[in-house]
């Protein structure tokens, strides 16, 4: 094994222990949080070992950094409010294994169909860097890019919308 | 150079030991300097508010029978400078309280999610030149040294860890199972949201006025003339009228970042006790005040290299003026010389004036109440960043379209409108004047108070 495998397996690895112990945790919601902050981090971890610098840092500015802390307050507002979760006592096995099946299923059929050659070319010059990602943003996916926005700024005007009818 | 031929050799040879010798160039004058800065705050601040402060620890009188007959009978001061280690044995002698209804895990986690990113964040910083060496076109052994990984994201990998630091505070606020605790906490989050995003655009004008996420790029992109015009001069950010903004939001964002007062509200000690590190003891508090002291140092870096010209002493182009006045070649050279070997020392030196800038504030300011810290934060520093940006955006298109008499037109221009807009929607949602009735003074029964009543009275209002 040579050490860029290793390095994989180790972030990798504890990448998907978080995300398992986003749903183990479920009886204490801050600590599932915490396990989804370091999945994510570790993700971004996973994309700096590719080279693609500026997704790993927006994934880390992003998701472990704003997204995460949002959620983290939210989940201590509520509890302030009461300090159980609710139980869920009910088991669903048979929706459980058709999921899990279903989810293998889909893996398996990325893995076997899996063509790697193109992961073996060499990168080009830019690859990962701000200038190449931003000089796509502007000119190939301007439109995609100024849609989401436009989405953003309407999910921000409707949830303003919704708190001054409540208040 | 001989160090320079050796860490050349060594980055060929063996790259893992060169970059453990960068991070611990970074690391560890951080961790030697936190309790010269617990010191230099309790000095500085009873200093400011006319105390005399801690100033016997370290003070040694010599008996006077002393062996050596210089010594004795004399008194030795040391300014209190040893008062940081003893404040140090006292936290660490301090009996460690747990407390018994408490998340265990976050509970020990949080004071380390929060010293990690105060220490993480200096990763990008330079605290050299990486340029060349003076009239020379090769680059000097600084340029190995630091920063600890020249990415091409430096300066959102700042923003990234900074925001990470939220959640030592969270963390800590939730898991001790306190209600301040857990204000406190909830305060910290909503705080550092907030004024995240008013750091992240006032940084956003200076990357596209450098045209590079990369702070040594930063940092050489001020050593350029002044305006494009002053040739002597160096560029400062702060000395061009978009960096002026940009830098003062950036300074107000700084603050609140690092809960120092007048914004540590997550802390505040008469309403919260002491908020999230309430049920926090001995070496466990100890971390969390080494984290605020190393993010505000590290902080105060960024803040030097992005807008006060990083490592140069002065803003004065040395080679320049070197080139220009042969006469003077000798002491222009040497100057040039001196500011680039001891660029770490004027580094270190804007790093500590910093830091001595967080404790004036708080010695200055009171703190703020929840409500004007949002409202500052978004309705006030937001809004200007974000002005700010078209500004600096409208100036580099016409300075690359028309030049520099371009560029400073379209700049008044974009400010004279902004202005407007502004004085426009600030007449437009003003509140007219308060109608509060006239006052009047009456007795008990309703009666007007008697004229000489009404006089003192209005003496004292």
């Amino acid at each position: 094994m040579t050490a860029n495998q290793v390095a994989f397996l180790l972030v990798g690895g504890l990448a998907a222990l978080g995300a398992t112990g986003v749903v183990a945790c479920g009886e204490k919601p801050v600590r599932s949080a915490l396990c989804l902050v370091l999945n994510f981090f570790l993700l971004g971890v996973l994309y700096f070992m590719l080279g693609a610098e500026l997704l790993g840092i927006i994934q880390v500015m992003v998701y472990a950094g704003a997204i995460m802390v949002l959620f983290l307050f939210v989940v201590m507002v509520l509890a302030l409010q009461s300090q159980e979760a609710p139980r869920h006592k009910e088991r669903r096995w048979p929706l459980a294994i058709v999921g899990a099946i279903a989810l293998a299923a889909t893996v398996a059929s990325v893995i076997v169909t899996f063509d790697p050659s193109p992961f073996s070319q060499p990168v080009g010059d830019g690859y990962g860097k701000p200038q190449a990602i931003g000089a796509y943003l502007f000119t190939e996916y301007a439109l995609p890019f100024e849609v989401a926005s436009v989405l953003l700024l309407v999910g921000i005007v409707g949830s303003v919308l919704l708190a001054r009818r409540n208040a | 150079m001989d160090v320079g031929h050796w860490l050349e050799g060594l980055g060929q040879s063996n790259p893992v030991a060169l970059a453990a010798i960068r991070v611990v160039l970074l690391v560890l004058p951080i961790l030697v300097l936190v309790p010269g800065l617990i010191w230099l705050e309790r000095r500085l601040l009873s200093w400011m508010q006319d105390r005399i402060g801690p100033n016997r620890t370290g003070t040694v009188t010599f008996p006077s029978n002393f062996p050596l007959k210089f010594l004795a009978g004399k008194k030795v001061r040391t300014f209190g400078l040893l008062q940081p280690i003893a404040d140090g044995v006292k936290l660490f002698l301090k009996e460690d309280v747990t407390p018994s209804a408490i998340d265990k895990l976050v509970y020990f986690l949080a004071p380390f999610l929060a010293l990690f990113p105060a220490f993480a964040l200096g990763a990008t910083l330079p605290w050299a030149s990486t340029g060349f060496m003076p009239f020379t076109s090769i680059p000097g052994p600084y340029s190995l040294l630091t920063p600890v990984a020249n990415v091409e994201i430096g300066i959102l990998y700042v923003l990234a860890i900074s925001s990470l630091g939220a959640y030592g505070l969270v963390l800590a606020g939730y898991a001790s199972n306190n209600k301040y605790s857990l204000m406190g906490g909830i305060r910290a989050s909503a705080q550092l949201i907030s004024y995240e995003l008013g750091m992240g655009v006032s940084l956003a004008c200076v990357a596209l006025a450098t045209g590079s996420l990369k702070m040594p790029d930063m940092v050489m992109q001020q050593e350029a003339a002044l305006w494009g015009v002053a040739e002597h001069i160096q560029n400062w950010f702060v000395f061009t009228p978009w960096g002026l903004v940009s830098a003062i939001v950036f300074l107000i964002c700084l603050v609140a970042e690092t809960n120092r007062a007048p914004f540590d509200l997550p802390e505040a000690e008469n309403e919260l006790i002491a908020g999230y590190h309430t049920e926090y003891s001995s070496m466990k508090f100890a971390v969390f005040f080494m984290g605020e002291y190393a993010a505000m140092f590290l902080l105060s870096g960024v803040f030097a290299a992005v807008f006060l010209g990083g490592y140069n002493l002065v803003p004065v182009r040395w080679e320049h003026l070197a080139d220009t006045y042969p006469a003077m070649a000798g002491f222009y050279g040497a100057m040039a010389k001196l500011n680039y070997w001891l660029g770490p020392l004027w580094f270190l030196g804007k790093c500590a004036g910093g830091v001595a800038f967080f404790i004036w504030l708080r010695a200055t300011l009171p703190r703020l109440r929840y409500d004007q810290l949002m409202s500052l934060g978004w309705k006030t520093l937001l809004p200007l960043a974000v002005a700010n940006f078209i500004v600096v955006a409208l100036y580099i298109v016409f300075t690359s379209l028309y030049g520099p008499a371009g560029g400073w037109g379209a700049w008044g221009g974009a400010t004279l409108v902004l202005v407007l807009l502004y004085l426009n929607i600030a007449a437009a949602t003003r509140k007219g004047p308060l109608a509060s009735p006239p006052r009047r003074i009456a007795l008990v029964d309703g009666t007007e108070a008697p004229a000489s009543l009404r006089e003192r009275e209005q003496v004292k209002t």
